[in-house]
C-alpha cells in the first residue's frame, strides 16, 4: 500500500527547494546541492554556513549574490571549524539562540587541512554542527588526492591509482568522544535528514559525513549520482551510522547489509567509475579486505 | 575611580582589555605573549570580566575564531608574538579585508630560525601590507592606553578596520611601571557599543567573501586604502579626546621631542626610543640643535605629520629594529618613499638598523650614532645618504 511507504518515510518539507535556489554554478549531477536542499529543509533561513575553499564557494554564485537563503561566511582553508567556534561562542554571548552555525567543509578542508581546527573545536565542545561532504578528493581544483581519496582511485595526482587506504574522519571523530557523530549518504535524503533533525536538536559539537559522488572527479555519468551513492552503501564500502551517546546504531539503509552474503559485489559500484578503471585484482581484494575490517568495527561499536 | 598600579606592559594590556570588555577573547600560548592571556583567564575565572574565552590549538584559529567573533557581532580580542603572528598571517589579511574590526596584541620577538625569543619589530612590520591600522607604543602606560584607543579607532564608522598593537618582548613585556587605570564608567561612556559594518547572526541571510570579480573586488580593497587614510583624522581625535577626558595625549600618529627647533631629527618606534631621547637629551645638552620623533602609528603611515616636523631639517637619521634582508630598515623606506612624494630636495638621510634579535642598544649608543651623523654633516664631512647595520658586539 501506497501510503505505509509513504508513512515509513520522513517527509521533507515543501519548502526544501526554497532555501536553495536553481541557477548555481555546480556541474550537472552534482551532490552537493542536492544535500544543501536537504540542510534548507531542515535549518531554512536560520543557518549561517561556514564554507572554507572548496566547491561551494564556487557553486554558490557570485558577489553580489548568492544561490543559498541562509547566511554564509566564506573562510581560509584550514579555518572553518575556528571560526564557527568564534560565530557560535559570540551568538552566545549576544543571547541569539534560534540560529544554527554549520560548518560545511570538503574532505581536503575537512581531512586534510581543516584536520587541527576541527580536533580542536570538537575536543572543546564547541556547539556547532560540522558537515564534512566527501566527494573523495580535491574536485574544485582539478581532481587531485586527498587523505579522503579511496585506496585504486585514480586522480591528477594518482595517476595510476591511490596506494593507501580512505581516511576515516567519523571514526576520528568518535575518538574524540563528541555528543553526535553520523555518516550519510547524498543518495539517502530521509536519511540525511534524520540526522539532521537529531543534530539540530542535540547541544555540543555535532559532526555528519556525506558521501558525496562526484560525476566529474570520479568520471561517471551525471546521471548516476545517486546510483552510485547508492552502490556504495549496496557493496557495504560506506556503511550509514549514528554515534549517540557512547552508542553506534547502524542506520536503517546500511542495516541489510550487515550480513555480507546481502551485499553486492564491489565491482558493481566500480564499473560506473572511470576512476577505478585501473583497479587490479589485487587492489580489488584489499578493498575488500578493507570493507570487511570496517564492518567488523561498526559491529563491535553497534553490540551492546 | 583612577587607579595607579605597578604593572608589566603585558598586564597592562590585559587591563585595558578588561575594560574594553570583548564578549570573545581566543588566543594561543607563545612566549613572550602568554601573561597577557593568562591574567585575562584569571578575570574571566574570578568573574570580573564577562568575556567568552576560547582556547584554541594554534594562532590561526585564534584570529580565526575572532574573526567568526567579529562578524557574529561581538567585541573580539586576542594577542600573539612571531611565529604565532607569522602562523595567522593568512587571517591578518582576511580579517581586514572582510573589514571585521577587533583588536590584536602583538608582544614581539624576533623571528626565528635560530630559536630565539628576544625582541625586534620584524613579526610586527611583516604585517604591514594587511590593511590592519598598526600602532606601536613606548611605555607601559602607552600600551594601556593604545589598547583601549585600538577599540575605539577600529570601531569607527570612518575606519572600521581591526587594529594591531604591538610591545617589545620582555623590555616592556615583563617589565613593570606604574600604570594609570581610567575610571570604568567613564571608559564605558567614552568607547559606548560596539560598532561594524554588518553583522552576520542569522537575523537576515547575508553573505559574506562570496567569489567576487575583479572590478567589485578592487572596489574593495580601494575602500581599505581609503579607510586607512581616514584613521589618520580619527587617531589623531581619539588621542585627543582620551588626552580631554583621561589626561594623557601621545601627540597622535607621532610623538616629537625638542623638534620645534630642530634642525636634525632622529626616528625611531617603540620601548627603544626611550633610550634615544635621552641620547638626544643629552646632546641637547651639548648645543645640538636635534630632535627625536618617535613613529607611534605604523599603518596608516603618518607621512603628513612626519612632513610637518621635518620640513626643512638639514638631516633625518631613522633607527630601524628590523631589516627587510636585502634591502633596508622599514621605517626608513616608507620615510624616503613618503617623503619623495612631498620634495626633490631630500636633506640629508642616514638609516641605522640595529638591535635585531635583542641585540640590546643603550642610550649610550645612540649618543655616540646621532652625535656622529650631525657632526659628519657640520663638518661638510658627509657626501651621501648612508645605510647601515650597525652591530653592538661587546
Amino acid at each position: 500500500m501506497a501510503t505505509s511507504l509513504e508513512r515509513r518515510r520522513l517527509p521533507l518539507p515543501h519548502d526544501a527547494r526554497e532555501g536553495v535556489l536553481p541557477g548555481d554554478a555546480a556541474c550537472p549531477g552534482c551532490p552537493i546541492p542536492m544535500a544543501l536542499k536537504v540542510i534548507s529543509a531542515v535549518f531554512g533561513e536560520k543557518a549561517i554556513l561556514v564554507i572554507p575553499a572548496c566547491c561551494t564557494s564556487v557553486i554558490v554564485g557570485t558577489y553580489p549574490g548568492q544561490s543559498i537563503k541562509a547566511s554564509i561566511v566564506h573562510v581560509p582553508f584550514a579555518s572553518a571549524a575556528a571560526v564557527a567556534s568564534g560565530i557560535s561562542q559570540a551568538l552566545k554571548a549576544r543571547g541569539v539562540s534560534d540560529v544554527h552555525v554549520i560548518a560545511w567543509a570538503g574532505d581536503g578542508g575537512t581531512a586534510d587541512i581543516g584536520m587541527a581546527s576541527l580536533s580542536g573545536a570538537a575536543e572543546r565542545n564547541e556547539d556547532f554542527i560540522y558537515i564534512m561532504y566527501d566527494n573523495e578528493a580535491y574536485m574544485n581544483t582539478g581532481i587531485q588526492r586527498s587523505s579522503a581519496t579511496p585506496k585504486g582511485a585514480w586522480t591528477t595526482t594518482t595517476p595510476t591509482g591511490k596506494v593507501e587506504n580512505k581516511k576515516d574522519v567519523a571514526r576520528i571523530l568518535i575518538a574524540h568522544g563528541v555528543p553526535y557523530v553520523a555518516t550519510a549518504s547524498v543518495g539517502y535524503p530521509h536519511d540525511l535528514y534524520s540526522k539532521l533533525q537529531r543534530a539540530r536538536n542535540t547541544r555540543g559539537f555535532r559532526f555528519i559525513h556525506i558521501h558525496a559522488p562526484c560525476p566529474p572527479g570520479w568520471r561517471f555519468d551525471p546521471q548516476y549520482t545517486v546510483r552510485v551513492a547508492k552502490l556504495a552503501v549496496e557493496t557495504g564500502l560506506w556503511i550509514l551510522y549514528e554515534y549517540v551517546d557512547g552508542k553506534l546504531v547502524i542506520s536503517g539503509p546500511s542495516r541489510p547489509f550487515q550480513d555480507p552474503s546481502r551485499r553486492k559485489p564491489i565491482e558493481e559500484y566500480l564499473k560506473y567509475q572511470g576512476r577505478f578503471k585501473g583497479v587490479t585484482s589485487d587492489v580489488l581484494s584489499e578493498v575488500r579486505k578493507y570493507v570487511d575490517e570496517n564492518w567488523k568495527w561498526v559491529l563491535k561499536m553497534a553490540t551492546p | 575611580m583612577v587607579l595607579k598600579i605597578a604593572l608589566t606592559g603585558n598586564h597592562a594590556i590585559s587591563y585595558a582589555v578588561k575594560l574594553a570588555k570583548p564578549e570573545v577573547i581566543a588566543a594561543y600560548p607563545i612566549t613572550p605573549q602568554t601573561t597577557i592571556v593568562e591574567k585575562l583567564a584569571e578575570m574571566i575565572e574570578s568573574g570580573e570580566l564577562k568575556s567568552r574565552m576560547i582556547r584554541v590549538e594554534s594562532e590561526h584559529s585564534a584570529l580565526a575564531a575572532c574573526f567568526g567573533a567579529a562578524v557574529a557581532g561581538a567585541r573580539a580580542f586576542t594577542a600573539t608574538s612571531s611565529q604565532g603572528l607569522l602562523y595567522m598571517h593568512e587571517f591578518v589579511h582576511w580579517v581586514s579585508r572582510a573589514r571585521a574590526p577587533l583588536v590584536m596584541a602583538i608582544v614581539s620577538r624576533t623571528i626565528n630560525t635560530p630559536w630565539n625569543i628576544w625582541p625586534d619589530h620584524s613579526d610586527f612590520v611583516d604585517q604591514r601590507d594587511a590593511g590592519w591600522v598598526m600602532a606601536y607604543a613606548m611605555d607601559n602606560q602607552e600600551a594601556f592606553d593604545l589598547t583601549l584607543q585600538a577599540f575605539k579607532i577600529g570601531e569607527d564608522p570612518r575606519v572600521y578596520l581591526p587594529v594591531m598593537l604591538g610591545i617589545e618582548g620582555f623590555i616592556l613585556g615583563h617589565t613593570t611601571m606604574p600604570v594609570e587605570i581610567p575610571d570604568e564608567d567613564l571608559v564605558d561612556q567614552w568607547l559606548g557599543e560596539r560598532r561594524q559594518p554588518y553583522v552576520i547572526d542569522g537575523s537576515e541571510p547575508l553573505g559574506l567573501g562570496g567569489l567576487t570579480f575583479p572590478e567589485d573586488t578592487e572596489d574593495m580593497f580601494y575602500a581599505i586604502q581609503e579607510a586607512q587614510e581616514s584613521a589618520k583624522k580619527v587617531v589623531r581625535e581619539v588621542d585627543e579626546e582620551y588626552g580631554r577626558i583621561f589626561g594623557r595625549s601621545y601627540g597622535g600618529l607621532i610623538s616629537c621631542y625638542w623638534c620645534s627647533d630642530a634642525k636634525y631629527i632622529a626616528m625611531a618606534m617603540g620601548a627603544w626610543s626611550g633610550d634615544l631621547i635621552e641620547a638626544v637629551e643629552k646632546l641637547r645638552g651639548e648645543g645640538y640643535p636635534v630632535g627625536v620623533l618617535r613613529v607611534r602609528f605604523y599603518r596608516p603611515f603618518p607621512i603628513e605629520d612626519i612632513w610637518s616636523v621635518v620640513r626643512g631639517v638639514k638631516g633625518i637619521i631613522v633607527f630601524d629594529r628590523a631589516i627587510s634582508f636585502g634591502a633596508w630598515g622599514p621605517i626608513y623606506t616608507d620615510l624616503a618613499a613618503g617623503l619623495s612624494l612631498y620634495t626633490s630636495n631630500l636633506p640629508y638621510m642616514a638609516n641605522i638598523v640595529a638591535g635585531i634579535a635583542g641585540v640590546n642598544v643603550t642610550s649610550d649608543d645612540f649618543y655616540g650614532i646621532v652625535k656622529s651623523f650631525i657632526d659628519s654633516i657640520e663638518e661638510g664631512r658627509l657626501t651621501r645618504n648612508y645605510f647601515a647595520w650597525v652591530k653592538v658586539r661587546r
